[in-house]
């Protein structure tokens, strides 16, 4: 049956609002097996994965049937843009989710090469980032977007500092840690991508808000 | 795009009696462009663009203030001559309204009546005229079968081509699809596109569709006030003014 074009808005609100909250659970549970090297809460990540996919078609589907039947102007249009946007870059973090909870099962056999501490801290800035974008989303909030943004550079330094001291401290000293220290690199590399596809996410929501393109413009924040 | 400003309006209200219909309009209209007027019914877009070519003056106790410029010079004082002006700003309306006469005559009277003789150069024009009308492959083995006879679409785009015929600089066109199925607007609408190369065009329509299709400018009129003129890529992307934003996403009212 056909809606009122302001209820289907609302229905890829909550859509975007869905796939915002499993893809923050499954962040948060690929964080806690990576931490804990627990392997069935990886598998449990890795599998339900496939619960976002079907919800990206479906967000998809219902993007492309409001700009067929509404031909949508203005703040209607960048709003579904937007949120088409959304749903392929939450997809993207989840997917990068499982590439963690696979990273999890690489490293659960053998005994952790280093305790945790800087990977920890990289997880919260991601779990943060993302949360914050979707919260940005939501509430139509340009400022929270922009706050977002500006967390990207403690996420690229504490990866950088994580990489540098597996391979300096470890993989160049003694290169048959590599298979321990290869997966914790990895692990950091998709945290860190986690917090880019955030940035995206917040970009888009600026634009969404003011119309003000700030992607590849830094200097317009 | 082009910037050369072929129109203006300046400090422009017009009355129809008591009746303030159109409020400080000012407006540029760019040459080599098409410029769109949009707005809810009534709020004075096709009194603006009947202002441009003094199609307001056939109308009793109708008022105007402000001045209407062409190429910078008032087009309403009493030193410039009404038909002169209407060969130079032509019109399109909204209903086509051929004569009930052949084709050919159809785009042959204007001339005839603008003191052309030469057969010869009356046929070339209404050769052209169609061809730039988009017209002539349909038609051109029946230049004599009578225009009523032909569909809404090519009567229309007759329209077009006897306006053409005179040689204007700007075509004012006055929802000029709404009594059109889905395939004729679209022909009308590519030949504006075509059209906007080498005249200043101005349309009303209450299609917003096809405002953003056809478009370089839009200026969006409410309750007789111009709200927003600017980029049409800018008024349906981003409009600055809220009662701009909530007509186009259809929540006004």
């Amino acid at each position: 049956m056909s809606k009122h074009f302001h209820e289907e808005l609302q229905d890829l609100n909550d859509g975007i609002l869905k796939m915002g909250t499993l893809v923050e659970e499954l962040i948060d549970q690929a964080v806690t097996a990576l931490k804990n090297r627990d392997v069935a809460m990886a598998r449990l990540v890795i599998e339900r994965d496939s619960q976002i996919d079907d919800l990206e078609l479906v967000i998809d589907e219902l993007c492309l049937d409001l700009v067929a039947r509404h031909q949508p102007m203005a703040v209607d249009l960048r709003f579904i843009m937007t949120g088409m946007r959304l749903n392929g870059e939450l997809e993207r973090v989840a997917d990068l989710a499982v590439d963690v909870a696979e990273r999890v099962l690489e490293i659960a056999d053998a005994p952790l090469l280093k305790p945790l501490v800087e990977t920890p801290r990289l997880a919260l800035v991601a779990q943060r980032m993302v949360k914050t974008a979707i919260d940005s989303f939501i509430t139509r909030d340009s400022a929270l977007a922009r706050s977002v943004i500006l967390m990207d550079s403690e996420a690229d330094k504490l990866k950088d500092s994580i990489q540098n001291e597996l391979i300096y401290d470890y993989i160049v000293k003694d290169g048959a840690v590599a298979p321990r220290a290869v997966p914790l690199i990895l692990a950091a590399r998709h945290l860190e991508r986690v917090c880019d596809h955030a940035t995206y996410i917040a970009e888009d929501v600026i634009y969404m808000v003011k119309a003000e393109v700030v992607k590849h413009h830094p200097e317009r924040l | 795009m082009a910037t050369k400003i072929r129109m203006k309006a300046e400090n422009v209200n017009f009355y129809y009696g008591a009746h303030h219909v159109l409020k400080g309009i000012n407006l540029e209209i760019r040459n080599n462009a098409v410029t769109a007027i949009i707005g809810p019914s009534g709020c004075g877009k096709s009194t603006f663009i009947r202002l441009l070519n003094r199609m307001h003056e056939i109308v009793p106790n109708a008022r105007l203030e402000g001045r209407i410029l062409l190429d910078g010079k008032d087009v309403v004082g009493s030193d410039v001559d009404a038909v002169d002006l209407r060969k130079r700003v032509g019109m399109v309306f909204q209903k086509p309204n051929p004569f009930p006469k052949s084709i050919f005559e159809n785009i042959a009277y204007g001339l005839q009546i603008n003191g052309v003789r030469n057969k010869a150069l009356i046929e070339e024009r209404v050769v052209d005229s169609l061809k730039k009308a988009a017209l002539w492959g349909e038609i051109k083995g029946r230049l004599h079968d009578s225009a009523l006879r032909l569909s809404g679409g090519q009567q229309q785009r007759l329209c077009i081509a006897r306006c053409l015929a005179i040689e204007p600089e700007v075509i004012l066109f006055d929802e000029p699809c709404a009594s059109l199925d889905p395939i004729s607007t679209k022909k009308i609408e590519d030949l504006i596109l075509e059209l906007e190369k080498d005249y200043t065009i101005v349309i009303v329509t209450h299609n917003m569709q096809q405002a953003a299709r056809v478009s370089d400018y839009t200026g969006f009129f409410l309750m007789g006030e111009l709200i927003e003129f600017d980029q049409t890529e800018i008024i349906f992307k981003a409009p600055r003014d809220k009662r701009t934003e909530d007509y186009i996403t259809g929540r006004f009212g």
